[in-house]
């Protein structure tokens, strides 16, 4: 969910929004912000899920330290969301264990 | 190599103070951050800071910020951002990666000023997606200005609790408790009286038991505790909850120091290790600073605080200020600091300072 | 119920507290009500108050002390305080009414004749209230003051108020 309106920042500033493809489904997020907060505002939770108990993670820290977060972003697994800006087309997917690279097979 | 005259670890609010102090001593400063934009967590503090005006009271520390950045632009330091430092050598040299490259770095004057990691809490359910940190929520909601949920628990009622519990009404989530284990609220009353106004209720001897839900939070069961703070059973109680935020302290983020070889006290009530340093900030390593967090967990009030004391005594160190210069710039500061540091909750922290100053002087 | 174990001030709390208002002063008209009680380094109200109305001094960890008698009731101070805990209460408003000052920094802000809950220092609802002022200048750097009228009997219980839906 947006924060729109808030009684001390303001109103939002119009944000430059563009598209990202989340595990092959479009959605829209704002160029520059972490692909961590475009992924919770679009009601996304789960990040990733464990190497041996196979657990959901999602966002912990949200400042880069903790690593839950990680997801395969471009081909790239193991890739804190959390301090990796969005770009317009970028393709992200939900990690399994350590992630491989080019993404997981299908 | 690259050579530099001080480097700062750090663009929060003590390295950004050191940063502004050292340059308009005329010192050559390089400021360097993980991060790709400098303030640290100033940015996320929308509140109005306590203090007298000196110490910018009743400004917001967003404010603050674009304060301080203003200051270090106009003062010609060197702002290094997306740069980690992952070493700390002989020399005074720093490992750096900067934009995916690796660099080294020489200075004659090094500042640790890498602040601090929030403390996590172990307990069923607590790696659930929705369980986050309270620097995660503010960093999502005051930063890039998303809600990660509607209804937050808070576990933790220290100022950090209370503050961004106040900061999720206003952006318009619901706060269903914060919780506290201790038999009485740990931070700041005033903060408190504003979420109990608002009806959210302060649970004292209370802390959280499990995280339940399937594939993330959907409910959390809390439980009291007696006074050996000892489970009471039957007094569990469920919250329908899409968040759960802990906030139940810092760490110092003191790698670095370790690395450097400096000596360490360990003093609980500032977070545990503490690198041991004088009141000009200098650590048992000739030449290398802490300021703010890394030095003992408080506020940004004092971080900023410290980082002036570590610019002034790098200037004058360094020749650009005399003894007696510095000697003037750094009795206004410490005048300040045990301002901030009196009372019943900064005498606490007062007495720590001091037995880590003692402890350096004793070397 | 007491500040340090649920938040909320006790009456005997604030009985003690030397930024209380006496009777006498308060039935007199608008004055504030300080309801700071903790030691913390904080002096933004003494430098607010244009009258000299409210005392720190050193250590600035010193409870704010009020001297009613130069206090006018202006509530500069209520947004100056980053606490949140200063109000200033009119009981002199009307026959049946008085008038709480209070900050509100959240949206949406009512508008001046709204009906708005008047909620205690534990987010109960405690009466109707009718808002009677916002004010949001610059200098209050956005902490909003609202006015709002209450019965008599709740000025001193009333210290926010929820917007109706």
């Amino acid at each position: 969910m947006r924060v729109e309106e808030h009684p001390i920042l303001g109103e939002m500033k119009k944000p430059n929004v563009v598209e990202i493809e989340v595990d092959g489904e479009i959605i829209p997020a704002i160029e520059g912000e972490p692909i961590a907060a475009a992924l919770l505002a679009a009601g996304k939770s789960i990040f990733r899920y464990t190497r041996k108990r196979n657990e959901p993670r999602g966002v912990f820290c949200a400042i880069g330290r903790c690593t839950d977060c990680m997801m395969v972003v471009d081909g790239i697994p193991n890739v804190r969301t959390c301090v990796t800006p969005v770009r317009a087309g970028m393709k992200i997917q939900t990690q399994h264990g350590l992630g491989e690279f080019g993404g997981p097979l299908s | 190599m690259r050579e530099t005259e001080f480097a700062i670890v750090g663009a929060g609010p003590a390295g950004l103070s050191a940063a502004i102090e050292a340059a308009r001593a005329g010192v050559q400063v390089t400021l360097i951050d993980e991060n790709d934009k400098p303030g640290g967590q100033l940015f996320k503090q929308i509140h109005k800071f306590f203090g007298s005006k000196e110490h910018y009271a009743g400004v917001r520390g967003i404010d603050i910020g674009v304060q301080l950045l203003h200051e270090v632009e106009t003062c010609g330091v060197e702002v290094m951002l997306n740069a980690v430092v992952w070493g700390i050598f002989a020399d005074h040299t720093l490992g750096i990666i900067h934009d995916h490259k690796n660099l080294h770095l020489k200075a004659k004057k090094i500042l640790l000023a890498t602040g601090a990691s929030e403390n996590a809490l172990a307990f069923p359910g607590w790696t659930l997606p929705g369980v986050m940190g309270a620097g995660a929520i503010q960093t999502l909601v005051n930063i890039h200005r998303v809600l990660p949920g509607r209804r937050v628990l808070m576990v933790g009622s220290g100022n950090v609790g209370l503050i961004v519990s106040y900061q999720l009404l206003q952006a318009g989530a619901e706060v269903v408790a914060v919780l506290e284990a201790m038999p009485k609220i740990g931070g700041y009353g005033v903060h408190a009286s504003k979420l109990r106004r608002h009806g959210v209720p302060i649970l004292t001897s209370t802390t959280i038991k499990e995280a339940r839900g399937k594939g993330k939070v959907e409910e959390a069961i809390t439980i009291g505790l007696d006074e050996h703070w000892r489970e009471i059973p039957g007094t569990e109680k469920a919250y329908q909850v899409d968040v759960i935020c802990l906030a139940l302290g810092l760490t110092p983020l003191s790698e670095l120091a370790w690395m450097a070889g400096c000596q360490f006290d360990y003093i609980p009530q500032l977070g545990g290790h503490i690198p041991v340093h004088d009141a000009n900030m200098e650590t048992t390593v000739n030449g290398i600073y802490v300021a703010g967090d890394v030095s003992g967990i408080e506020e940004a009030s004092t971080a900023m605080e410290e980082g002036k004391l570590a610019g002034i005594a790098v200037a004058e160190a360094l020749g650009y200020l005399s003894a007696a210069e510095a000697a003037c710039k750094k009795e206004v500061v410490l005048r300040r600091l045990d301002e901030l540091r009196s009372g019943p909750f900064g005498g606490v922290r007062k007495q720590a300072k001091e037995q880590l100053h003692q402890q350096r002087c004793s070397q | 119920m007491t500040l340090a174990k649920n938040g909320a001030l006790s009456l005997e709390e604030l009985a003690a507290l030397p930024g209380m208002p006496s009777k006498e002063r308060l039935a007199q008209g608008p004055v504030v009500v300080i309801e700071c009680a903790q030691e913390i380094p904080c002096n933004p109200c003494e430098a607010a108050c244009p009258n000299g109305a409210i005392k720190v001094g050193e250590p600035i960890t010193n409870l704010p002390v009020l001297a009613e008698e130069k206090c006018t009731g202006c509530g500069v101070c209520i947004a100056a305080c980053p606490g949140q805990a200063i109000f200033v209460i009119d009981m002199t408003y009307s026959e049946e009414e008085a008038t709480v000052q209070l900050p509100y920094e959240f949206l949406p802000l009512p508008a001046k004749g709204d009906l708005v809950d008047g909620l205690d220092r534990e987010g109960q609802k405690i009466c109707t209230a009718r808002v009677l002022r916002v004010l949001n200048p610059k200098k209050f750097d956005r902490t909003p003051v609202i006015t709002i009228a209450v019965p008599k009997e709740c000025a001193m219980a009333v210290r926010n108020i929820a917007i109706r839906r």
